[in-house]
């Protein structure tokens, strides 16, 4: 007997606007204002994104993942979403954060080492950062199907990367996510290396979007470096999950320019040549480029931006770095919705242990000698 | 003799004995190219190639799963999970299968795997990168739970581990990693799985440990010395199968026993320690079995990091409750 073994299909890439900023597909119908936004928050997301990097190179910030390259991505889906809409978020997705109405303090906070970096606004429905790779995403299906149940506006939107496609929690999320038929959009920025493990290494499968298919939904694929092709994907995507339409799978096809995050050295895995390519593709240019066709973008208004990149970027620094110190209390609480008394001794405890403190232990004691 | 930290002794025993073996591979997130996140498989690539040190997708639930499957067809599966926190999703296929495929098939099967994490606090990384969950794993029958405080153990213990027949867990203490060097034979040598050592001796009080703890009750024992307390210091180095004897031997001595662990304190592997220590030594003791550990909070992000780890100050005032019990 012969059987005829079937091909698999990949999606053709949704692009909009080439690496040189030229309308090649189909130009959206965009207010000027929109337009002006995304650039705005794709800009303001890169220079937050590398004062960043220079704190935590001057020792005033810990370790976090740098978003270089994949703000297109990040400001294309967020601003897709309405206020109702849930975010559901890993942990490289400082645009998405900003554009969402996080302040920049709060990411700033957090990545120096204080939880409540993630106290999140009351008026925003975000979940706080996961840093476990895929293990969010049920979590997005279980929230689009409390969406679902209760007959409310709104749909999820679930982000995470190409390394977490792997993960047994993503494919349980899919079919879950198909079975239900829920409001969810699944959205993977693909930025081709999961630490230093190339796409290639990560699936046997052409594309991400076409994993889709197996799980009964559509499967987008868009130029995750062009603002314009994201952000209407990810309306398309939306649009399907407010009329009942169920799950889709957004692969946005980006690049991580800069590291894993700040332990990490790339130079160790990839090429010169690799960066330098997309380098040449990232999206701000791009947009620039296509705003200034556009008579949009001009340098007065570029000016300005700077200006108030700076102020905003000071002014979180300024906030982030004096904020008032922890209490002992802050560890221990929000634990559960009462502290139980076994914790309440243990907080007691140290309260009084750090009181009495004798021995000033310096860390970098622990050196030589020791058996 | 040649000077290493921990390392480098973990680098060199997978060297040696992924030389010495070829059924030995080594799998796991970015071990190949990138040669490790903290250089633990530096030159494995280059010197045994893509075919024994595998750079796999990024599933620790598969990491392991396939690892027992390669242990089951007589490979030797050194396999790593990049954190110890995100090992969670492999705990499954540790507990429902790497330790019992010899007990479900009777000794038919057996599953010479070990799997490398890094663990602990004190390193100021993100959430989930610091987590110690050791005892849970101990709680598992049928596998075998490792834990080195120097270079030197690290390599005797690991080319042990790797030379059992059976499934163990090979966790290094992060905050270890290149904290301080120590003279390591450069031959291969093996250290004896689930046998403890004594760090030093003394005559006052017992302190158990394992990991990052061990060198912070070296100091404390060091610091109360000057009030003529003697502490003697046990690394556990084994916590499961654990070594009973040389505890208890040494709470006949001494009388007092303080258990230090960085984790969590509630069911904490020092629960074991003093419950065991109750039942066989009530008589030994002169005061009740003490415990400094971290607390029952998920390890928090760096600037509350030293509230939760037990420090020297801790240690020492333990050592003085039990010593003027």
């Amino acid at each position: 007997m012969e059987i005829e073994l079937d091909e698999p299909e990949s999606p053709e890439m949704i692009q909009i606007l080439n690496k040189d900023g030229e309308v090649v597909g189909e130009e959206p119908d965009l207010d000027e204002e929109i337009l002006k936004d995304m650039y705005w928050w794709m800009f303001y997301a890169r220079k937050a994104d590398e004062k960043a990097l220079k704190l935590q190179r001057q020792g005033r910030m810990g370790t976090f993942a740098p978003i270089e390259g994949q703000e297109a991505a990040q400001v294309g889906a967020s601003v897709a979403m309405e206020d109702e809409d849930w975010l559901v978020p890993a942990f490289r997705e400082l645009g998405v954060y900003l554009e969402r109405g996080v302040g920049l303090e709060k990411n700033y906070q957090y990545f120096m080492g204080d939880v409540r970096g993630n106290e999140i606004p009351e008026d925003v429905n975000n979940l706080p950062i996961a840093v476990p790779v895929s293990t969010q995403v049920p979590h997005a299906v279980g929230l689009a199907w409390g969406i679902q149940r209760k007959g409310d506006e709104g749909a999820v939107l679930c982000v995470f990367g190409d390394g977490a496609t792997s993960e047994g929690d993503f494919h349980e999320a899919m079919n879950f996510g198909g079975v239900l038929n829920v409001p969810v959009v699944f959205f993977c920025q693909n930025n081709q290396w999961a630490i230093s493990v190339p796409l290639e290494k990560q699936t046997a499968s052409e594309t991400i979007a076409q994993k889709a298919h197996a799980y009964g939904f559509p499967g987008i694929l868009v130029d995750g470096n062009d603002v314009l092709a994201v952000h209407q994907a990810t309306k398309i995507a939306f649009e399907r999950a407010r009329e009942g339409e169920g799950p889709t799978l957004i692969e946005a096809l980006t690049y991580r320019l800069s590291m894993h995050t700040t332990a990490d050295d790339p130079t160790r895995y990839r090429s010169e040549e690799e960066l330098e390519d997309w380098r040449e593709r990232e999206p701000l240019k791009r947009f620039r480029i296509y705003l200034q066709d556009e008579g949009i973008w001009t340098e007065d208004w570029q000016e300005e931006l700077e200006k108030k990149a700076e102020k905003k970027i000071d002014e979180a620094v300024e906030a982030a770095e004096n904020i008032e110190e922890h209490s002992v209390e802050e560890m221990f609480e929000h634990m559960f919705s009462e502290m139980p008394k076994p914790l309440r001794d243990q907080m007691e405890y140290l309260k009084r242990s750090l009181e009495e403190k004798e021995i000033e232990e310096e860390e970098a004691e622990i050196k030589g000698g020791f058996p | 003799m040649t000077e290493m930290n921990m390392v480098e002794a973990v680098n060199d025993a997978l060297h040696l004995e992924m030389e010495r073996d070829g059924d030995v591979m080594v799998l796991g997130e970015d071990v190949g190219v990138n040669e490790g996140v903290f250089r633990v498989t530096e030159g494995l690539l280059e010197r045994f190639g893509e075919e024994r040190v595998k750079d796999t997708p990024l599933a620790e639930s598969g990491i392991v799963g396939v690892s027992i499957g390669l242990a089951l067809y007589g490979m030797k599966p050194v396999a790593e999970i990049q954190f110890m926190g995100f090992m969670w999703p492999a705990v499954d296929q540790l507990s429902s299968h790497a330790s019992r495929y010899r007990n479900r098939s009777r000794g038919q099967y057996h599953v010479p795997m070990v799997l490398r994490a890094p663990y602990g606090g004190g390193v100021k990384a993100l959430e989930h990168h610091l987590e110690s969950f050791e005892s849970v794993l101990a709680h598992i029958p049928g596998l075998k739970v490792v834990i080195p405080s120097t270079p030197k153990d690290a390599k005797g213990l690991l080319i042990s581990c790797i030379r059992d027949p059976d499934p163990v867990v090979f966790l290094e203490p992060k905050k270890l990693y290149r904290a301080f060097k120590q003279d390591v034979p450069e031959d291969d040598f093996e250290e004896e799985l689930g046998k403890a050592r004594v760090v030093q001796g003394g005559e006052d009080i017992t302190l158990v440990g394992w990991g990052a703890m061990v060198p912070k009750m070296v100091k404390a024992a060091d610091h109360v010395s000057g009030e003529g307390i003697n502490a003697e210091v046990i690394d556990l180095r084994t916590i499961s199968p654990y070594d009973e004897e040389t505890v208890h031997k040494s709470i006949r001595k001494t009388g007092r026993l303080l258990v230090v662990q960085e984790a969590p304190r509630t069911s904490g592997f020092g629960s074991e320690v003093v419950a065991r220590a109750v039942k066989k030594e009530m008589l030994s003791l002169k005061s009740p079995p003490m415990r400094a550990t971290g607390f029952d909070v998920p390890f928090p992000l760096y600037k509350m990091e030293d509230w939760a780890i037990p420090d020297v100050d801790r240690i020492v005032k333990k050592i003085r409750e039990a010593i003027g019990w």
